[in-house]
């Protein structure tokens, strides 16, 4: 055979096993309103720069009638390329083929792609749409999933891990996509649970449809294993690039820095803020009048959304902001909301990503409910975080400051690198109402008009501790600033912590409140 | 383009005392409201299909003597009567699929000499 006829023998193998599953069930995945592997690939990575591995690689079963059977590239498509011309590593589980059903050769594919990831200090996207283990691949299919896991760890806090679930994630598989950083989910696509349906309906009894058990808005909003919703595959990938803007290739690099832009004009911070510390304003507008072009990505929206995370650009950097919403729950510290709040400022300390906290919060919310969800240990978790961190911090306390809130909200206490706080901000032990109630508990129950005395006794509190200049005093602030001057305020502080380094005692790792 | 600032539906926290304008979550309108512990039910303490019940209504039973056992998770649970007592009422039989929760058989202290 001459050189050009293998050549052309080649092309024939690439453009067979290119089909996946052949043009049946493709349409099929098509009919489902869900694109293919290889068109997922191409439409997360920069035109003409996806490069592919392992496309003749076959699988290994031999029993229950496999051995017959030809399951193209194994039901995954691996490779690399770029993302704003910034080399990736990446995968796509083809549904099309056995149902992207995980066998030992489908993992060994995975495994190169993620060592190769690691190796080169890339990130790693991974696209999931699977059926499950391989049934006919028994423990080898259960190996192949720890292999995947275990890199999975190995590999997270030094490139960035993003998965995105665009079909069934169910059983053990859903592990690999916890272990990452970011999670993607899809309205009507994107399937996670450990049982299923039919499972719990035949084991407990209980009816539920896959949607309501495990859809994308149920991990959006309820179980927060979803970082990021969108109602198509499109919209997805586009939050994914916008993502990628923000986050630095690896552990040991700065996030790229854009042209400073500075905020839209018309977001007036100082007339965003209520001054009666009650009535609820949204922290989305005051983080938006602080960022570069008033641009500002959310994490988990609709998680826990009494907290908000996410990132923004000062004078071109990367930031992390983690705000208190007083718009939901009145911005309370509860358990999701801490759990929320300690990851993101995990990444941002892994990633070298500086934190600025805008904080206006009334405590811990109170309920049986939430004592007995463990809002002692979810709530020391965002203690850890903070303490633990070491990229500048930087705090602005807006009104509220009260109590085990004020503390855990980046404090001076837990080595903030500086702590700001509003004319009007008011921090101390608890609010000026608890606080009377407590304090002057005999005036109020002897006076005779309680509840006159009552107010007085709390606008006495008010007046006498209710500011920001008792904890100025002790330098526990180090600046009380105009509203107008947060973002130069908070940009200053970042600016010249950028050379900050830190020496914590050696260990080999703390043991946090998971 | 002109945003369209959405209508905040007024709702109230009360955090130690001060009452915040605020609006709720789902979760936190849905949550569990506690309550205290009957110890005259027997409720199901994991979801499960019952294998057999061994008492009848009337029936006087000694502490620790098995009344009913629940499969669930693969596994034979004897239930066990808590107290002396008797046997109220019992809302299960075998075969039924019970939820966790499930109040599956009432009962009462009762003192005196059982059989």
């Amino acid at each position: 055979m001459s050189l050009r006829s293998n050549i052309l023998d080649l092309r024939k193998r690439k453009l067979e096993v290119q089909k996946g599953g052949g043009d049946e069930a493709i349409e099929k995945q098509a009919q489902m309103g869900k694109l293919t592997a290889r068109e997922r690939i191409l439409a997360i990575l920069d035109e003409d720069s996806f490069h592919e591995y392992d496309l003749f690689v076959e699988h290994m079963a031999r029993d229950f009638g496999m051995e017959t059977k030809v399951l193209h590239g194994d039901g995954v498509v691996i490779g690399t390329g770029t993302i704003y011309n910034k080399p990736v590593c990446i995968f796509a589980q083809d549904f099309t083929v056995a149902g992207g059903s995980l066998g030992q050769m489908h993992a060994r594919k995975i495994t190169k792609i993620m060592d190769h990831a690691l190796k080169m200090r890339v990130p790693l996207i991974g696209i999931n749409d699977s059926g499950g283990a391989r049934i006919q691949e028994g423990v080898n299919s259960l190996a192949g999933y720890g292999e995947i896991f275990f890199r999975n760890t190995l590999a997270s806090g030094v490139i960035p891990q993003i998965s995105v679930i665009l079909g069934p994630c169910a059983g053990g598989a859903v592990y690999s996509p916890a272990l990452t950083d970011f999670v993607f989910v899809v309205e009507n696509i994107s399937k996670m649970f450990i049982t299923g349906p039919s499972v719990i309906k035949s084991v407990l009894g209980e009816d539920i449809s896959m949607e309501e058990l495990g859809g994308a808005r149920v991990h959006a909003e309820v179980t927060g294993n979803a970082h990021f919703y969108a109602m198509s595959e499109v919209e997805c990938f586009d939050q994914i690039k916008k993502l990628m803007t923000y986050l630095p290739w690896n552990n040991s690099e700065k996030a790229q820095a854009f042209p400073p832009k500075p905020p839209k004009k018309g977001l007036k911070i100082e007339k965003l803020v209520p001054g009666d510390p009650r009535i609820p304003y949204d922290m989305r507008e005051i983080i938006k009048s602080l960022t570069d072009g008033s641009e500002f990505l959310e994490i988990m929206e609709h998680f826990a959304p009494n907290i908000i995370i996410g990132f923004g650009r000062l004078d071109g950097e990367t930031v992390g902001f983690v705000a208190n919403q007083p718009l939901v729950l009145a911005g309370v510290l509860d358990t999701d909301s801490s759990d929320k709040a300690a990851r993101f400022i995990r990444y941002c300390d892994a990633f070298n990503i500086p934190i600025a906290t805008l904080e206006d919060l009334p405590g811990y919310l109170p309920g049986v409910d939430q004592e007995h969800a463990g809002v002692i240990r979810h709530g020391a978790k965002i203690l850890y975080a903070y303490s633990e961190a070491t990229v500048p911090k930087v705090t602005v306390i807006l009104r509220k400051a009260y109590g085990g809130g004020y503390i855990a909200m980046n404090s001076r206490h837990l080595r903030a690198d500086f702590v700001f706080a509003w004319p009007n901000a008011e921090i101390a032990v608890m609010g000026p109402e608890g606080a009377a109630n407590i304090v002057f508990r005999k005036e109020i129950m002897e006076a005779e008009d309680p509840e006159a005395m009552r107010q007085q006794k709390i606008q006495e509190y008010k007046e006498k501790f209710a500011n920001p200049y008792v904890a100025a005093a002790k330098g526990y602030i180090d600046e009380v600033i105009e509203p107008a001057d947060t973002r130069h305020r908070i940009l200053h502080g970042l600016k010249v912590s950028k050379n900050k380094s830190v020496f914590l005692p050696n260990k080999k790792h703390g043991i946090p409140p998971f | 383009m002109a945003e369209k600032k959405e209508e905040i539906q007024k709702e109230y926290l009360i955090v130690q005392g001060a009452k915040y304008e605020t609006t709720l979550t789902n979760k936190f309108r849905n949550r569990k409201v506690w309550q205290p512990h009957n110890p005259n039910l027997i409720s199901s303490f994991i979801p499960g299909t019952v294998i057999d019940v061994m008492v009848k209504t009337g029936q006087k039973v000694k502490a620790g003597e098995t009344i009913m056992v629940l499969e669930a998770m693969k596994m034979h649970n004897n239930v066990l009567m808590p107290m002396d007592g008797e046997i109220v009422k019992i809302h299960v039989k075998a075969d039924d699929i019970v939820p966790k929760n499930q109040v599956m058989i009432e009962i009462k202290p009762f003192h005196g000499k059982i059989k």
